[in-house]
């Protein structure tokens, strides 16, 4: 009985750092109409800079999220801006160039990181990273529950921007409906460029998040992003609240599969229940037109 | 006996109800005209015809065969062809590919295909565009490439889903005719969804009128322009009042 | 300048028989090192693995983004019967691209319902699952160790000719095709489905008959690599970013929905990949040959926001370009 909590509990915890990486990529998909498949790069590069930072300076992590958020902000804006923006007026035989561009872009993201730091495994191992909490019969790994709460953090800080702010209403009111956003008076183009940025933002911090309790290397960005694309459709599509739901799912049911049928299968189940889902309520999932 | 048979065709979308019983029969080689105002479920019945909607209720006999529970390219091989709306051109092939495609529901080979769209090309005056790519064509062309793909496919049926919207006088002359010749030269009866009255009362042999979904009245072009429940389907009640 | 003109004419109107003549010309009349053999079967690799992915997502709008599951699973059906059986590897040639089609259409059944993304991702999703599945089940493919095979031959001129032979197979497949019913029908899914079905195609079957050819030759092409390298495990062929997102960047560069851009494609990557390698025949400084991988990521960057046809496809753009410095410069 112990163990079944355990296990929930601890994938309760990691949904909270899902759900922010899911998020991120929803509201990229809202505003752009695209699957990001650059999301977990983003991710990968914020957690080597932490790394860096914790190496060469000895900036702690949950600090240096101060340095590495703003650094993978722009360089999110920079992407949008020159990268996938020009394409939108762009005819092409693929509906998706935009998508092989995030996968150009995350490739030259991945083999950077490759030429400068090898393929090397790296960590970082802080004084509070095996450190725990006992609740009753409950471990809480304390990095892993700091990641949490700073998560919610985040996720509450995001439905306050959204909701509450004409920024937020903007980037609303763009993935609803472009042109008539644009008619609105709304900067279409700013709007665009602004919310792959905080969707990198979002994705950064989730990496420096789970630095301290995970390990790195460079092609640690693909299956992040493959998580993230699991979490974005799990939830439905579109809408923050389902990311965290999708969240919740994959991160509940990864550390259950771990723990029950075998640590190899970890990454896979949330594969094989997207594609579950895909088989049995297509029509739940059907909502964007673009990829 | 019928071409085509339409009897009680009902489609339900979620909990609004966008064809509401509609029973009509098309004569072998008529025209016949749908019309009504915006949204009262003429293209609809054009899609559950082809089938891009499952039927909820009703059912759709073509040439004595029940077609309801076909697939969509089923229903072109057996002879019926459609346009759309708004139009679907393969873009990013030539007029003459977009053609020869439509044409091999019939033709087994290239040449073969390639024979039957040189002649629908010349039918539908788009020999001289015939290499350039249909997503460079001005609307009248689209339009016509709409017909052109449909008559390619060699139906027995054609259903014209508003292939003269946004035409000028001429461009409309023009169409007029091609829709015209496709009965007299080549035998096909016409199902036309039409806004333009002209149009319509020109053509058709005779006119079934919707309106929210169900039949409000059906009869030659001149029987149904002086019927009253049109005119106010049309007009507005205040209209008939006036008049009075 | 007019016998210029003949001669530039004749090239391009027998371009293909040109090219195949020199690429069956070569090893007789170059004696390579063995490492540059291998690049030669290497490009020929990406060649049918670029090819096989442009049918279907190039030509029949199906954009791919596992094509590793084919290649891998290829590739076991060549190793998994010698492990078990110790029957020949090269019986592969025969299974491989079988087993790939197979797998092709179960997939098939469960992502073709599935338009634009979820396709995309489903076929993603489905090599992934695999890659993980024979990395843990040892039974069955010995998992992340790997499976060893002794090579038939030491030299590598007979694997270039056997690669040659898949590669020919590959494009004339894909060219015949292109010029039948199949092919217009392929074009037309691509460009607008509804209108397809409303001309009588059925595009369910034209999409598996497209990933039948398209899985078959990506099962050939791993099932060769599993006879040439004498080596398979799933890191390395079930591999999302070597394997399924190199094979879309080949089809890029060289040009989505044109016969020939995949393998322009092909050559221009592994060109690309060669040339940093080797920080530029030693030209440059060393620490170059670590962003060998990075350049052309870059390329593919340079080439979606530029030339997004492709080489191939936008060859005529860039001709014009070059022309008109040309006659600036005089």
């Amino acid at each position: 009985m112990d163990l079944v909590f355990q296990t929930l509990v601890y994938g309760l915890l990691i949904s909270g750092l899902y759900a922010m990486i899911g998020i991120g990529m929803t509201l990229i998909m809202g505003v752009l109409g695209i699957i990001n498949l650059a999301h977990g790069q983003l991710m990968m590069v914020a957690m080597y800079i932490t790394w860096v930072l914790w190496q060469y300076t000895g900036i702690d992590p949950y600090l240096s999220i101060f340095i590495t958020i703003p650094f993978i902000f722009f360089l999110g804006q920079g992407i949008s801006q020159y990268l996938l923006y020009p394409l939108i007026k762009k005819e092409s035989i693929l509906p998706e160039n935009q998508v092989l561009m995030t996968v150009g872009i995350g490739v030259v993201l991945v083999e950077l990181i490759r030429a400068i730091f090898s393929s090397d495994y790296r960590s970082v191992r802080t004084s509070y990273t095996d450190a725990s909490i006992h609740l009753g019969p409950i471990f809480l790994n304390v990095p892993l529950a700091i990641a949490f709460l700073i998560s919610i953090f985040f996720t509450i800080g995001l439905f306050i921007l959204l909701t509450k702010t004409d920024l937020g209403r903007s980037i609303r009111a763009t993935a609803q409906d472009r042109s008539a956003a644009t008619l609105m008076g709304i900067s279409v183009k700013k709007i665009t460029i602004l919310t792959y940025g905080i969707g990198s933002a979002l994705v950064g911090a989730a990496g420096v998040l789970l630095l301290p309790v995970y390990y790195l290397f460079p092609d640690v960005g693909p299956i992040f992003t493959v998580k993230a694309f699991v979490i974005t459709l799990l939830g439905g599509l579109g809408s923050p609240i389902g990311a965290i739901i999708g969240g919740l799912v994959l991160g509940v049911s990864e550390t259950v599969g771990a723990t029950y049928l075998s640590m190899g299968y970890r990454d896979a189940i949330g594969l094989v229940i997207f594609l579950l889902v895909l088989v049995f309520l297509p029509g739940g999932l059907k909502r964007i037109t673009k990829i | 006996m019928g071409k085509l048979k339409i009897e009680n065709l009902t489609k339900v979308f979620g909990g609004l109800t966008a064809v509401n019983d509609v029973s009509a029969e098309i004569k072998e080689g008529e025209i016949f005209g749908l019309i009504g105002p915006n949204g009262s479920g003429k293209t609809t019945v054009f899609n559950l015809i082809s089938q891009f909607y499952p039927v909820t209720n009703g059912k759709i006999i073509f040439n004595g065969h029940d077609i309801t529970k076909k697939k969509t390219y089923e229903i072109a091989r057996l002879g019926i062809g459609r346009t759309f709306q708004s139009v679907k051109p393969l873009k990013r092939l030539t007029v003459e590919d977009n053609i020869m495609s439509a044409a091999f529901a019939r033709e087994k080979t290239s040449a073969g295909a390639r024979k039957v769209a040189q002649d629908v090309l010349e039918f539908c005056l788009l020999h001289d565009v015939s290499h350039m790519n249909a997503g460079g064509l001005p609307i009248a062309g689209r339009k016509r490439l709409e017909i052109a793909k449909a008559l390619a496919t060699r139906p027995s049926l054609l259903l014209l889903d508003e292939t003269t919207a946004g035409l000028n006088p001429s461009e409309l002359d023009t169409a007029i005719d091609i829709i015209k010749k496709i009965r007299t030269e080549l035998g096909i009866t016409i199902v036309i969804v039409e806004h333009i009255m002209k149009v319509i009362m020109n053509i058709s042999d005779r006119v079934h009128v919707m309106a929210h979904g169900s039949t409000i009245a059906e009869g030659t072009p001149s029987e149904v322009a002086k019927n009253p429940t049109v005119i106010e389907a049309y007009l507005g009640s205040e209209f008939i009042m006036e008049k009075r | 300048m007019y016998r210029n003109e003949k001669i530039k004419l004749f090239v391009i109107n027998r371009i293909e028989w040109i090219i195949l003549a020199s690429a069956i010309a070569t090893p007789f009349i170059f004696n390579f090192s063995p490492y540059f053999q291998g690049l030669l079967i290497f490009v020929l690799l990406w060649v049918i693995m670029g090819t096989s992915w442009n049918l279907l997502a190039g030509f029949t709008g199906q954009v791919s983004f596992g094509h590793a599951a084919y290649f891998g699973i290829g590739a076991y059906a060549a190793a998994l019967p010698y492990l078990h059986w110790g029957i020949s590897p090269w019986w592969g040639l025969l299974t491989g691209g079988i087993t790939a089609v197979i797998l092709g259409y179960v997939l098939g059944i469960m992502v073709f319902r599935l338009r634009g993304p979820y396709f995309a991702l489903g076929t993603l999703a489905s090599a992934e699952i695999l890659r993980i599945i024979f990395g843990e089940e040892k039974w069955l493919s010995n998992g992340h160790n790997g499976i060893l095979y002794m090579t038939t031959w030491v030299s590598k001129y007979p694997y270039y000719f056997v690669a040659l032979i898949l590669t020919i197979g590959t494009i004339l497949s894909v060219k015949i095709v292109m010029k039948s019913k199949a092919g217009y029908y392929f074009l037309s899914i691509r460009e607008d489905e509804d209108a397809a079905e409303a001309i009588g195609i059925d595009t369910k079957k034209y999409k598996n008959i497209a990933t039948i050819i398209s899985t078959f030759w990506a099962g050939m092409a791993g099932a060769f690599y599993m006879i040439y390298m004498g080596f398979v495990d799933p890191e390395t062929v079930f591999a999302l970013h070597n394997i399924s997102i190199i094979t879309i960047l080949v089809g890029i560069i060289g040009g989505v929905g044109t016969i020939w851009g995949p393998a322009v494609g092909a050559v221009i990557m592994v060109l690309v990949q060669e040339l940093f390698r080797s920080s530029f025949f030693g030209l440059a400084p060393d620490w170059v040959s670590r962003f060998h991988a990075m350049a052309f990521g870059l390329l593919v960057i340079f080439v979606i926001l530029y030339v997004a046809g492709g080489v191939v496809g936008d060859w005529d753009l860039i001709a014009k370009k070059f022309r008109l410095k040309k006659s600036a410069e005089q």
